[in-house]
């Protein structure tokens, strides 16, 4: 489980970093993206990785071993929604800036 | 709990909702956005002097005791909910930011803040991020106030649009959103390792890791320091900088002076927090002085080679980052309290610079071709967006300057003086402080390149600086001089005064920054006054201490919860549902597998 779970990460960072580093502006916000649900999943697997076990309290069950830990899950919803709208906010620079210079070069200009 | 203990969290509060009300307003009401923009601003001014009164200790002003004021949000306990803290260094940032946001604000009404929309509400936002990461307790929301703070900025940045400025913006916005990623790294790893997120809780576990997960925290205090000096703008980091910070509006690149200290603040109090006995030495380490160092040395030569007074205002802006992590790598006593004074000089003369430069390059902007600007696709897009690049209009806002040359001319002055470090200004007091703590802290080999380098920045400032004046002022004897209003000047005149006072009132401000340094010096009182934060409620089920919750324990300790949770589950209240998770599970990246 864990094996899976590091080879997507490595697979999803990798992906993202060699696409930010492109000079399309498409292709750097899909690297972001790429980068930011590799994040996600890190965290995720950062408070352990636990098959079919709840992360809240139930009254009857005492033995806190059983749970999965909620912090990490919590951390990652409020990642998700900030990524979420970081993204959207490069999106309208890209289309101005693709408005502006009429090419979609993060530069705005190509190298000639 | 009195109504004054509320006034903590009214620094983030204030701005959330006269951001939003203006959001309301804009439009509906003439100057509605405006007023609530002022209003809310002074308003921050004054709680911030207030909370940096209340964080004084019983005796005089330099004495290092301090009341460290811990704000739990929806009183749950310290060690399981979120908490605000107010220490004496924090209630120093908020001031900061709050005397540099009014003379912001103030210049912008004269005519930067019709540029573009929605200029008020992410002016308030900015401000709220930027305290709120000032106030912060913990990881996780320094992370998310960064974010407020970065989007806001984002926002700004781009505040007036054009070709240079959105280029520049993109290039701000995605480095910056790598930044926040890897500062999300370093904060889980940081969570993995020691089971908390909470910074005095990290403070009190780190000396007690075992060996695995103290590699773990320094890797997750690797991430976290790179995203802070990505904010800091340290050399490779901040490449970001100059093109961001010169194309912004300049009332926005005043305001963004602010910024970049808010990455030294983080180093600062992680760099501190963490200093006792065994705890990782990522945040003030040698490289951070080498790294500080080629960031003096980039801002210099930027600042020589650049034409246009933003651009080499931005550069001189990298320099005093440059500095200051130069000097707080050094991590002695006597260092931070210059330092801290050192920050505040060269932040007001930065947002004081930046105003100036604008003011004084206001018309020779005028003779550039402006029409080249814009593409055959772009004027209906930007309509769309909101987006068009408006000219600001020369309606009459307040009274013309006269002799408004010699105004700007001595303000310039002053300006450089500050910059490069000479006398009679505080920037001068400000260096010659971080000197003589040098030398006198004994590290004599670096108090010597530190003294070369601050001596050579010095030089190249000055020369930078006086190159430009000469353009400005000088060169062009046919020149009508610029329409410059008093609300223009009123506000750079207030930073420049403020450093002045700073000059004049150099001892009582010292004395004051060293009982700051001390303050920080002693995380003890830290920690202890987040761990022992009253409640208002008394709770249904006492934790346990939080000593017995360390890593290696977390299997011994499982059972040791349980009794507390027991009665805690059976009641009703959602008070006592939460305490399980940080206690059990920081055992479980390193136990917890799959089969």
């Amino acid at each position: 489980m864990e094996i899976v779970i590091a080879i997507a990460i490595g697979i999803l960072t990798a992906s993202g970093i060699w696409l930010i580093l492109r000079p399309r502006s498409f292709q750097v916000i899909i690297g972001l993206s790429l980068l930011s649900y590799a994040i996600n999943l890190f965290i995720f697997s950062m408070g352990g990785i636990k098959v079919g076990s709840p992360p809240l309290l139930d009254p009857s069950q005492t033995d806190l071993t059983i749970y999965a830990d909620p912090v990490p899950q919590a951390l990652v919803l409020t990642a998700i929604v900030i990524g979420f709208a970081t993204t959207a906010l490069f999106l309208v620079v890209l289309l101005a800036s693709r408005g502006l210079t009429g090419g979609d070069h993060v530069d705005g200009r190509e190298d000639r | 709990m009195t109504w004054s203990d509320h006034l903590v969290i009214l620094p983030i509060l204030l701005p959330l909702a006269a951001g939003a009300l203006s959001i309301l307003l804009d439009g509906r009401v003439r100057h509605g956005p405006a007023t609530v923009n002022l209003l809310s601003t002074l308003g921050l001014l004054a709680i911030a002097w207030i909370l940096a009164w209340r964080t004084l200790g019983p005796g005089s002003l330099a004495d290092g005791a301090q009341v460290v004021r811990v704000y739990l949000l929806g009183d749950w306990p310290s060690s399981f909910g979120i908490v605000l803290v107010l220490d004496r260094l924090s209630a120093t940032m908020l001031a900061l930011s709050a005397t540099l946001s009014v003379g912001a604000l103030v210049f912008s009404l004269a005519r930067w803040h019709r540029m573009g929309q929605h200029f008020h509400p992410l002016f308030q936002f900015l401000l709220m991020g930027v305290n709120g990461a000032f106030l912060t307790g913990d990881i996780f929301n320094l992370f998310v106030f960064f974010e407020v703070m970065l989007a806001a900025s984002y926002g700004l940045a781009l505040h007036g649009s054009g070709k240079a400025r959105v280029k520049a913006g993109m290039h701000y916005i995605a480095v910056n959103l790598v930044a926040s990623l890897v500062l999300l790294i370093g904060a889980s790893l940081v969570y993995a390792a020691a089971g908390t997120l909470g910074m005095a809780d990290l403070a009190m576990r780190a000396p007690l890791l075992d060996e695995r997960s103290r590699t773990l925290l320094e890797m997750g205090g690797a991430a976290l320091s790179v995203a802070f000096l990505v904010k800091a703008a340290m050399w490779p980091l901040g490449l970001w900088l100059p093109a961001a910070y010169s194309t912004a509006a300049a009332p926005i690149a005043a305001m963004f002076a602010i910024m970049t200290k808010v990455g030294v603040y983080a180093l600062l109090r992680f760099g501190w927090l963490l200093s006792d006995s065994r705890s990782p030495d990522f945040f003030n380490a040698q490289w951070l002085m080498i790294g500080g160092l080629a960031t003096i040395a980039f801002g210099a030569l930027g600042a020589l080679a650049s034409k246009e007074t933003p651009r080499a205002a931005a550069f001189l802006t990298m320099v005093s980052s440059g500095t200051l992590l130069t000097v707080i790598s050094i991590g002695d006593l006597s260092l931070v309290s210059a330092a801290l004074y050192y920050l505040i000089t060269s932040t007001l003369a930065a947002g004081a610079l930046f105003c100036l430069a604008e003011l004084a390059e206001r018309d020779l902007d005028e003779k550039k071709p402006a029409a080249e600007d814009q593409g055959e696709l772009a004027v209906p897009l930007l309509e769309a967006y909101g987006l068009q690049e408006d000219e600001p209009q020369d309606e009459e806002v307040g009274v013309p300057v006269p002799a408004v040359l010699a105004v700007l001319g001595i303000g310039f002055l002053a300006c450089t003086l500050l910059m490069a470090g000479l006398p009679p200004l505080s920037g001068f007091i400000a260096k010659f402080a971080i000197l003589r703590a040098m030398f006198e802290s004994g590290h004599m080999g670096r108090a010597w390149i530190v003294t070369a380098a601050l001596m050579l920045s010095g030089f190249a400032t000055l020369a930078a600086m006086t190159r430009i004046g000469m353009r400005l002022f000088w060169s062009d004897a046919e020149r009508p001089p610029p329409k410059v209003r008093f609300i223009e000047v009123a506000p750079v005149a207030m930073l420049l005064l403020c450093c002045v006072a700073l000059t004049a009132q150099a001892g009582p401000a010292m004395a004051y920054l060293r009982g700051v340094a001390e303050g920080l010096s002693a995380p003890s009182s830290y920690i202890e006054a987040v761990r022992n934060a009253p409640r208002m409620r008394e709770p249904l089920a006492e934790p346990p201490p939080l000593g017995s919750r360390t890593h290696q324990e977390g299997a011994a300790v499982a059972p040791l919860i349980v009794p507390a949770l027991a009665p805690a589950a059976s009641a009703p209240s959602p008070a006592s549902a939460l305490p399980a998770p940080p206690a059990a599970l920081p055992s479980a990246p390193a136990a917890g597998g799959a089969p």
